[in-house]
């Protein structure tokens, strides 16, 4: 049995809408309804999706940055729901790291990178300012950042060195899990490479495990182990290791991946078509009902606008959620 | 052979700042031809944006000039058109897309209003025939029931949607080249791919010329006939897009596809480039990607290499291609 660093179960975030001049509740955006996903130890898990689909809404809730409506997650089979505010922030939150997205609004710019990156060692452990100092020029240097530059500022960086920073910050408490919101699509494409292999060695150094937030499919294959598709607070698929990229089952998956490759004149040529999908995703206030990827599907039967599909097992760990499958 | 509509040589646009000179764009040439997309690839700071502003002459003057060469279109020089001349070739022969249509559009007036600008504004048009060619634009792009979205406003509509009324704008007054500058990055990755096709689809029906920025390969591969990759203000290699994905002759070129992950492949690491893009206040002596080039040879830091033509349209700034 593999081991299980975190799992989310049955996880549900509903956000309420409000209106008027009571402020009465009229709606529900239901970001995240109803996903469970496993991290194991060492391993990455990734959540990829377009815009609304509620990946950034989960992450936030492994954080504790959301309280989720129902649901449940464990973290070293410990339940959350049952450990009080002080434990959390004792034996949960200091196992944690994250790397956000944009490097330029993610940092202070009037602290120094080395108030920076020891930040999360000084609101959470007690060293000493000699201390400190070494902790922080070790941190810079496994990053591959020259120590001297602890006493510069944030905008004396390039966007890449400041990744590097985020990176070095999120690693200071010795984390388990890091969660990393879209850690390369702020950075130029030369830089990407350098960021990625940076978290691969990082992981493969002290056996992290991260839970990434994508949405480029390429970006994702290189870095994941596991992948879940998700598309309106739902996952749709959820494949282990290639078998998601070699078989994808479900037709989302499929124009996700189309979207993604390259096409070439030749291929056109050849009569290579790309799965162009019709209209956009729908309000997660109103998800259609039945399957919620129906109204824009290719593939999609007369059922489908009836029957929510449950995700299930189609072997090897890989799981889909569609009628037709 | 198709007839060039643009012709840019030896383009020079300078920053005058007080902490020096900045050459974003250092010496380019390029073409297009009627009804041809090329795509301008390249990393952020690279001078893609600079040197559509120049073919648009929006600089941010004083502050940035352009200080040689010459921009041809259909035989006239941009360059030696003077302010009123200018601007009837814009709008008019030359439109613009930009990369976040939050911020190109106004979010206080109706989109139809704002398509209505266009039109009055350059063909000189009144009434009835406003809304027609409103209404025919928002077709052009596809646009559902344009007769009841041009009352929308931007915050009414999606991302995609949004850049979609952006794209009528600009190509509501029949430009005969129109410059896109990123207008698929703030998408997703399903609409980018329906903006794309879409656009494939006006250019066939409009035969517009496109000059097509974008940081992204995956975008070129599709969209673009052919490329120029730019980097530090200088294009270092012009190919047909099939030629520039199978047989990549500037290590920068085979360099950037290299570290791009692939979807179709598997990779265990990826490859990438060390270092960073030079500052264009001091760029290097020599070839400007020589500090950071895999197969750098002693005369790469002394000289510039010239442009060489080694094979018919594709053209290098390599001393190692041949």
């Amino acid at each position: 049995m593999a081991d299980v660093l975190l799992e989310g179960r049955d996880l549900v975030k509903h956000y309420p809408v409000k209106k008027g001049l009571l402020q009465r509740t009229v709606g529900w955006v239901r970001a995240v309804d109803g996903i469970s996903f496993t991290i194991e130890r060492g391993r990455t898990l990734s959540l990829v999706g377009e815009s609304g689909a509620g990946k950034t809404t989960t992450a936030k809730a492994v954080l504790l940055q959301e309280k989720p409506t129902s649901g449940t997650i464990f973290f070293e089979g410990q339940d959350l729901n049952l450990l009080s505010r002080a434990q959390l922030k004792r034996e949960y939150r200091p196992r944690l790291g994250s790397v956000q997205q944009n490097p330029w609004s993610s940092m202070d710019p009037r602290m120094k990178v080395r108030d920076v990156v020891a930040e999360p060692l000084v609101v959470n452990t007690k060293q000493s300012k000699q201390q400190l100092r070494s902790r922080v020029a070790e941190l810079l240097e496994e990053v591959g950042l020259n120590p001297e530059l602890s006493e510069n500022y944030p905008h004396e960086f390039s966007g890449g060195q400041r990744q590097r920073i985020a990176v070095a910050r999120a690693m200071a408490l010795n984390p388990s899990l890091v969660v990393l919101d879209e850690p390369v699509s702020a950075l130029d494409v030369s830089i990407r490479a350098q960021i990625m292999n940076l978290l691969k060695d990082l992981q493969g150094q002290y056996n992290l495990s991260y839970l990434v937030i994508a949405h480029n499919l390429a970006t994702v294959r290189y870095m994941s182990h596991t992948v879940a598709i998700m598309y309106l607070g739902k996952i749709v698929e959820y494949g282990e290791g290639e078998n998601l990229f070699l078989q994808p089952l479900h037709p989302y998956t499929k124009a996700l991946i189309s979207a993604s490759m390259l096409t070439l004149p030749e291929d056109e040529e050849k009569g290579v078509k790309q799965v162009i999908l019709s209209g956009e995703m729908p309000s997660p206030m109103n998800p259609p009902p039945g399957c919620r990827f129906h109204t824009r599907c290719t593939e999609a039967m007369p059922e489908c606008s009836q029957t929510v599909p449950e995700l299930r097992d189609v072997g090897g760990g890989h799981k889909v959620a569609c009628n037709r499958v | 052979m198709s007839k060039v509509l643009l012709q840019v040589e030896d383009l020079r646009t300078y920053f005058f700042t007080r902490k020096g000179v900045v050459k974003a764009v250092d010496g380019i040439s390029f073409y297009v031809n009627e009804g041809e997309t090329l795509g301008l690839v390249g990393e952020s700071a690279c001078g893609k944006t600079v040197s559509a502003l120049s073919i648009m002459r929006l600089l941010p003057e004083p502050a940035g000039r352009i200080v040689g060469g010459k921009i041809l279109l259909d035989g006239t020089n941009l360059l030696e058109l003077d302010k009123k001349e200018m601007r009837h070739y814009r709008g008019r022969v030359i439109s613009m897309i930009l990369q976040d249509p939050m911020t190109s559009l106004n979010p206080v007036y109706p989109i139809g209003d704002q398509i209505a600008e266009a039109v009055r504004l350059h063909q000189g048009l009144r009434d009835e025939k406003v809304t027609e060619e409103v209404v025919s634009a928002l077709r052009l792009l596809k646009i559902p029931s344009p007769e009841v979205i041009l009352g929308n406003y931007p915050f009414q509509l999606s991302g995609g949607m949004r850049q979609r009324v952006v794209g009528a704008i600009a190509m509501s007054c029949h430009p005969r080249l129109l410059i896109a500058d990123e207008p698929t990055t703030a998408l997703d990755a399903t609409i980018q791919a329906q903006y794309i096709a879409l656009f494939k689809d006006v250019q066939k029906k409009t035969n517009v010329s496109i000059l097509f920025i974008t940081h992204d390969f995956g975008v070129v591969s599709t969209m673009c006939h052919r490329v120029a990759v730019m980097y530090a203000g200088k294009i270092l290699e012009t190919a047909t897009t099939r030629e520039i994905f199978k047989d990549p002759k500037h290590p920068y070129t085979s360099a950037l596809m290299q570290s791009v992950p692939r979807l179709d492949q598997k990779g265990g690491r990826l490859y990438s480039i060390k270092g960073q893009p030079p500052s264009l206040r001091g760029l290097p002596t020599g070839c400007r990607f020589a500090p950071r080039c895999p197969v750098v040879k002693p005369v790469c830091r002394e000289e510039e290499p010239p442009e060489v033509e080694i094979s018919k349209g594709h053209f290098v700034s390599c001393w190692k291609a041949k």
